[in-house]
């Protein structure tokens, strides 16, 4: 029995192998660390980086349109008062948890094949939630008193109200991005020493050397900095899943039908992975291609990703039923129009249109042939993430639009400045994605190292 | 037998081409009585801390009692504000609606553990340290390549120049140098 399952085991690695056979120790320190140090950069990188940048422009004179006007310049009024800066907020940091979840939640499985990926999906997760962050941070009104969130001493003499999701949202979402960059900063930690040993020029070498604070690859070191990376592995799983649960508490405590449900902590947290998911293979199917990294992010990659958002997208499909049958079961009649009205209501189309991207659409992953092939697995990525994006507005937009009394009935239509929040904070996203892969070695090296065969110690 | 003083001399070093080897000499060195020895990796290498004789770092309790501080840090923080120093009635709930300072105490716990780990494990390693002797081994830029190095620190008491240096070359090493301080 054993023997048989070591036999299909061995014949999917040797089909589908975690790293390239050829690789050693020389040459993948080598290959990474040149994308940064030796390489020309390519013609695609300054382009990418001049659309993106030229996109974050467009958040920063949103921004300042905001701060001059007022939130009255975006598309939100009572009864809408959420539009899509609380869904943005929602979407991105969404995205962000894939990371975590392959850094950390992987790392605890002991599942090899993270270890190429892991980095990129850090940055990712820590570019994503600095997005995110924006939204309330603007939504405030008065964002340059975004610090009375924090509880100060201040001479008015009072604190925060603890017991509001808002709160317990502020001190979650916070975390996360402390915790995340720590735990990037610690994984990068032993590269920047490969970067400084390896570098050129000298002011790169002092830069990195910097960074890598005298880091020299002892063994007492690298015994201690084990220890405290498994612990913050340890620490970010349930980190990342309480997260996303008290971003549900700001919907799920509130009494609106389409809120007010029990099934929102697990369905976010689903919901998060399976947009995270889509978003690293977005992302990662382009640039392994260009930079020649198919041999450091193979096939059996591929396969596992679109295999979690699959199984995710399951659950998230589950969250759709589910919301349906309560609303049908609970017999109470707010709810039942709540369901009524996200289907046959004004906004239905955008209701159906999230069944195709996220019920139907990852159905595809089932096939073998699918998940095996780059292109379909690209598109279907970019479905999820629409449908993620569409997820949130339902949620958000046809919950509030119509409550309890028809009077307070309204109806929510983006303003040009909505979109130019959004659509830049893409490009600040993008812009920031690609400095760290110009600038920061996008796979993990010392880690890479740990999965070579030769890494075996023989006794 | 007690050796002599070396004033300019940090360790001997021995330089090998994999892990198996290092980890061997490792094992060797120890069980010949040297104490202060160090092995240098481009990786982390299980076997090679036990080898070298370091098997235990205080770096979880530091975790485990800043995740306490943390912990009761966070909750009495909300306890003192709500109950204490300003109560606001909300809703009707009580002042010390405990259920409901639960989520920040927990990102306060995760908040101050995660920066035990990191700030502890740095501390413990002296981190940043912008000189060390090792350093001055002219290959020992490849520590974060391919290369893997062990060292006998001339503070060992067993410690003996000439010695330490006919010993290392006894592992089968690709070569053995002096490390200057």
């Amino acid at each position: 029995m054993d023997e048989k399952r070591d036999d299909l085991h061995s014949s999917v690695h040797a089909t589908h192998p975690v790293v390239g056979t050829e690789l050693t120790f020389g040459s993948v320190t080598d290959k990474i660390s040149a994308i940064v140090l030796k390489r020309k950069t390519p013609i695609g990188w300054f382009i990418g980086f001049a659309v993106s940048f030229a996109l974050f422009q467009l958040m920063m004179l949103a921004i300042v349109k905001l701060v001059f006007v007022g939130i009255g310049e975006w598309g939100v009024n009572i009864p809408i008062g959420w539009g899509m800066d609380i869904l943005n907020f929602v979407w991105w940091i969404g995205i962000g948890h894939a990371g975590t979840l392959i850094s950390a939640i992987l790392l605890l499985l002991r599942q090899k094949w993270r270890t190429s990926i892991n980095r990129f999906a850090e940055a990712m997760t820590l570019f994503a939630v600095a997005q995110a962050g924006l939204y309330p941070i603007m939504h405030l009104g008065r964002p340059w008193l975004a610090y009375w969130l924090f509880p100060y001493p201040n001479t008015m003499g009072i604190w925060p109200q603890f017991r509001s999701p808002l709160m317990w949202d502020v001190f979650a979402v916070s975390t996360y991005a402390t915790v995340s960059a720590l735990f990037w900063f610690v994984g990068l930690i032993p590269d920047f020493a490969t970067l400084r040993d390896r570098a050129n020029s000298k002011p790169f070498r002092v830069i990195y050397g910097m960074l890598a604070m005298g880091w020299r690859g002892s063994a007492r070191h690298w015994h201690r900095y084990e220890t405290a990376y498994l612990l913050l592995a340890g620490l970010a799983t349930p980190l990342v899943l309480s997260v996303h649960t008290i971003v549900s508490f700001d919907f799920a405590v509130g009494i609106i039908p389409g809120w007010h449900a029990t099934i929102f902590p697990p369905y976010f947290v689903a919901g998060a992975i399976y947009a995270g998911f889509a978003m690293v293979l977005l992302l990662t199917i382009p640039l392994r291609k260009i930079y020649g990294l198919q041999s450091f992010i193979t096939m059996r990659h591929m396969n596992n990703m679109a295999k979690v958002m699959l199984a995710t997208g399951l659950i998230v499909f589950y969250g759709y039923l589910i919301e349906a049958f309560f609303g049908w079961y609970s017999g109470n009649q707010y709810e039942r129009f709540m369901i009524w009205n996200r289907m046959h209501g004004p906004y239905g189309h955008y209701y159906w249109a999230l069944i195709f991207c996220n019920g139907l659409t990852p159905q595809l992953l089932w096939f073998k042939k699918i998940r095996a092939n780059l292109m379909w697995l690209w598109l279907i990525s970019v479905v999820v993430s629409i449908g993620m994006w569409l997820e949130r507005f339902v949620i958000v937009v046809t919950s509030l639009h119509r409550d309890f009394l028809p009077s307070s009935w309204g109806m929510y239509k983006p303003s040009q400045w909505d979109w130019a929040m959004y659509i830049g904070t893409i490009g600040f996203f993008f812009a920031l994605l690609f400095l760290f892969i110009r600038f920061l070695p996008m796979i993990s090296i010392f880690e890479m190292r740990t999965i070579l065969p030769e890494a075996e110690v023989e006794e | 037998m007690k050796g002599k003083p070396h004033p300019h001399l940090y360790g001997v070093m021995a330089q090998f081409d994999n892990p198996s080897a290092l980890v061997a000499a490792a094992r060797e060195t120890y069980e010949a009585g040297y104490r202060q020895i160090n092995g240098y990796s481009p990786f982390p290498i299980e076997e090679l801390s036990e080898a070298i004789g370091f098997r235990r770092t205080a770096l979880p309790l530091i975790v485990l009692i800043g995740g306490i501080i943390g912990g009761l840090g966070g909750f009495f923080m909300q306890y003192w504000m709500e109950v204490i120093d300003y109560p606001i009635n909300v809703g009707g709930k009580p002042f010390n609606s405990w259920p409901a300072f639960i989520p920040i105490t927990f990102e306060c716990t995760v908040l101050v553990a995660a920066f035990s780990a990191v700030l502890g494990m740095l501390a413990l390693n002296k981190l940043p340290q912008p000189y060390h002797p090792v350093f001055n081994a002219p290959n020992f830029a490849l520590a974060t390549r391919d290369s893997f190095f062990l060292v006998i620190e001339s503070k060992d008491p067993k410690f003996d120049h000439d010695e330490a240096v006919r010993f290392l070359r006894r592992l089968e090493p690709r070569e053995v140098i002096d490390v200057e301080l």
